[in-house]
């Protein structure tokens, strides 16, 4: 095949490289010059645009508000990423299933709730992004149970655009970006919130008093 | 009529190897389909151009999306041989397939090796566009579509038309009639009294799909950019049956368009603004995944990369049609097109609809066939396409060059070697017609005598014309022959300065 690659381009200069075709790159690197709050609020309107439940709170009120979201939804269980810290869950009363290898889908279907860190959340796009770090666990635990909750730490996570998010991310590990809880527009392009990833995604953006 | 599968592109028992006109004139009769299509693209071309709005560099953008793949075309044999490094490194498998046939059998036996005989499959132009389903029908396999609307097309045994919503031709009521019709045959049935709400017809498929993900052991994908330098794979969707179909199977097998590569990491961040906006007008895409070979412990151990050709290659020596390999496949050039609001997909009989498929068919099968041949005519050329394309494929461009291709005939490329083609037979009478038109201009005085004559028997010129000419006139009204001709109203009104 390569063969009629080379063949079909019997045109291009033998000696030309591929950095001899210019790509401009005079797009920008972020649509607006924001402080670090404006970053978060935008942050929080934009998820909360494509339907993701946005909680806000300091680091030290995070315990109860997780217990509390995990509580109103009547989750008995939820899956935990091996690296998440512990103090997250301290004031919940579910049983935990820590993420395993040897967890199947079919255990995952029977659990309620999952809760995770992330990588990188975009303000301009409404956009969380897991790497499988510690704090997040397998793929498949935020995809299985109907219930994400994902915790986004402002000061660390937060910035502006796609071009600054890609930046900072690792290709090497399995990435999932998520904007909003899973969708249709596929009957008569209606949006329909909810189809096979979890049908309910909650995000609580942290930040220090300092940050406010 | 039953028809053996040839492993062809289009050659799915339903589908139409008809000229377009023919195709054409049967869809725009259906006001069910009129009617559905033109609301669905009216919705989706407001809010692109709102979503569009929002980025103030959104020409750059475009200019940079259109950069980064020309480069990647002009250098594709190079940026394969590193894909093809990077993913093997990763711990991937990479296999080449010069047409649909040879990646329906790599894709077969490597199911067959599985001992599976059931896979789930992730949306995929380029599966679609080879048949896969048919021919691992044909080995015994099942292959579950996951995507909605794709699953609407599987169960109501039809066919996609449109590259991003397939299903856009049905409405919520036949949607739900194929759902509690067909849901038994395929798996966990409709629920009892099941409306026509989006969100129940929406439920209704996560409840159906659900056993299918949870036990399937092998997915099959296709990807919207492969990353040359890292080896790694985007996929980009809505509504979590990709992710599905990604990470639970412990086989995946990728099927991809050699042109889907862009060289680097960082190219990414200009087709992700690109793509969401311009397909499903969001901001972002609910759900994208990237992979990079195998993780430990983290979704499938085996990954297989099929690398596809099947015409990609024909299309490259071409040099003002090559561009179509820029495609991005987001659909925003059927959305505001004319002809396809009124045509619909099916009437371009491949899994192309639209001003993208009128360039990319002809161009990947070549012009030989009469559907192929007529499908560089299905558009009026009024250019909405070229504007809202994110990587800015000029398709009157190669439109018109597609035309000329098949009124004149020439040199073209033809599953990888040099052909020469013959003149299209049916535009014999328009060849003859040029012709007579360039002798006449050629001949002042001949053209005088005509127009004069023309001008006096105006009274008994037909409304239609006779012969070869009446195909043309089927559509069209012949323009009256005014009284004076321009020529002899210039020598009567100037005197005799104007004529030589």
């Amino acid at each position: 095949m390569l063969g009629r690659v080379r063949r079909a381009l019997a045109d291009v200069p033998r000696d030309e490289r591929p950095q001899d075709q210019p790509v401009a790159r005079d797009y920008r690197r972020t649509h607006g010059d924001r402080t670090h709050a404006e970053r978060v609020g935008l942050l929080a309107e934009n998820l909360a645009d494509y339907r993701a439940d946005v909680h806000r709170c300091g680091p030290a009120e995070l315990p109860a508000l997780i217990a509390r979201l995990l509580a109103e939804r009547g989750a008995r269980s939820v899956v935990v990423p091996a690296g998440l810290p512990p103090e997250w869950l301290a004031e919940a009363d579910v049983e935990r299933l820590p993420d395993a290898a040897e967890n199947t889908a079919r255990d995952l279907d029977a659990v309620d709730s999952v809760v995770t860190g992330c990588a990188v959340a975009i303000a301009e796009t409404g956009t969380i992004v897991l790497d499988a770090g510690p704090d997040q666990g397998r793929r498949r635990i935020t995809l299985v149970p109907d219930h994400h909750i994902c915790v986004v730490r402002a000061r660390d996570h937060v910035v502006d655009s796609v071009v600054q998010g890609l930046e900072r991310l690792d290709p090497a590990h399995p990435l999932t970006w998520i904007s909003g809880p899973s969708a249709t527009s596929d009957i008569e392009l209606d949006r329909v919130e909810g189809v096979h990833g979890p049908r309910t995604l909650e995000v609580i953006i942290v930040e220090d008093a300092a940050e406010g | 009529m039953s028809r053996t599968y040839l492993g062809m592109p289009g050659s799915h028992p339903a589908a139409s190897r008809a000229p377009f006109p023919e195709a054409a004139a049967a869809s725009t009769q259906d006001a069910q389909l009129r009617g559905n299509l033109r609301h669905a693209t009216h919705t989706i071309r407001a809010k692109r151009a709102k979503a569009v709005a929002e980025l103030d560099d959104w020409g750059a953008l475009r200019a940079a999306g259109a950069a980064i793949k020309d480069r990647t075309l002009r250098h594709l044999d190079h940026y394969l041989e590193r894909l093809e490094e990077s993913v093997t490194r990763a711990g991937g498998t990479v296999h080449w397939a010069v047409d649909a046939a040879e990646a329906n059998r790599i894709v077969t036996r490597l199911v067959q090796d599985t001992g599976e005989r059931e896979v789930v499959k992730v949306k995929s132009m380029a599966t679609q566009e080879i048949g896969l389903n048919e021919a691992l029908a044909e080995a015994g396999i099942s292959a579950y579509e996951t995507d909605l609307a794709e699953l609407i097309v599987q169960l109501g045994d039809d066919l996609p038309s449109h590259i991003l919503v397939p299903a856009i031709h049905r409405n919520r009521g036949e949607i739900r009639d194929i759902f509690r019709e067909r849901m038994a045959a395929w798996g966990r049935p409709a629920p009892d009294g099941l409306g026509d709400e989006p969100r129940e017809l929406a439920e209704a498929a996560r409840l159906h799909l659900r056993e299918k993900f949870l036990s399937a052991k092998v997915g099959i994908s296709g990807a919207n950019f492969m990353v040359a330098d890292t080896g790694t794979l985007v996929v980009v969707e809505s509504e979590g049956n990709g992710r599905m179909c990604l990470t639970l199977p412990e086989t995946l097998i990728s099927v991809v368009g050699i042109e889907k590569i862009v060289p680097t990491w960082q190219d990414l961040e200009v087709f992700l603004q690109l793509l969401p906006r311009s397909s499903t007008a969001e901001r972002m895409n609910p759900y994208t995944s990237t992979w990079t070979g195998t993780a430990d412990g983290d979704g499938p151990r085996d990954f297989h990369l099929v690398l596809l050709d099947n015409g990609r290659t024909d299309t490259l020596a071409d040099r003002v049609g090559r561009q179509a390999l820029r495609c991005i496949r987001c659909s925003a050039c059927l959305n505001v097109c004319p002809v396809y609001e009124r045509a619909g997909g099916h009437a371009y009989g491949s899994a192309y609809p639209g001003p993208i498929g009128a360039i990319l068919t002809p161009q990947l099968r070549g012009v030989g066939g009469s559907l192929e041949a007529s499908l560089p005519y299905a558009s009026s050329l009024c250019g909405a396409c070229y504007e809202v394309c994110p990587v800015a494929i000029d398709i009157p461009e190669v439109l018109i060059h597609l035309r000329e291709r098949v009124v004149e005939g020439g040199e073209v490329t033809l599953r990888g070697s040099k052909a020469v083609i013959k003149p299209a037979k049916g535009h014999a009478a328009e060849r003859a017609a040029m012709r007579a038109a360039r002798w006449a201009l050629d001949h002042p005085g001949a053209l005088r005598g005509g127009q004069r004559l023309a001008a006096r028997t105006r009274r008994f010129h037909p409304k239609r014309l006779p012969g070869p000419g009446r195909a043309w006139t089927d559509t069209r009204e012949l323009p009256e022959v005014p009284a004076e001709s321009f020529r002899d109203w210039w020598a009567r009104t100037r005197g005799e300065r104007g004529e030589k």
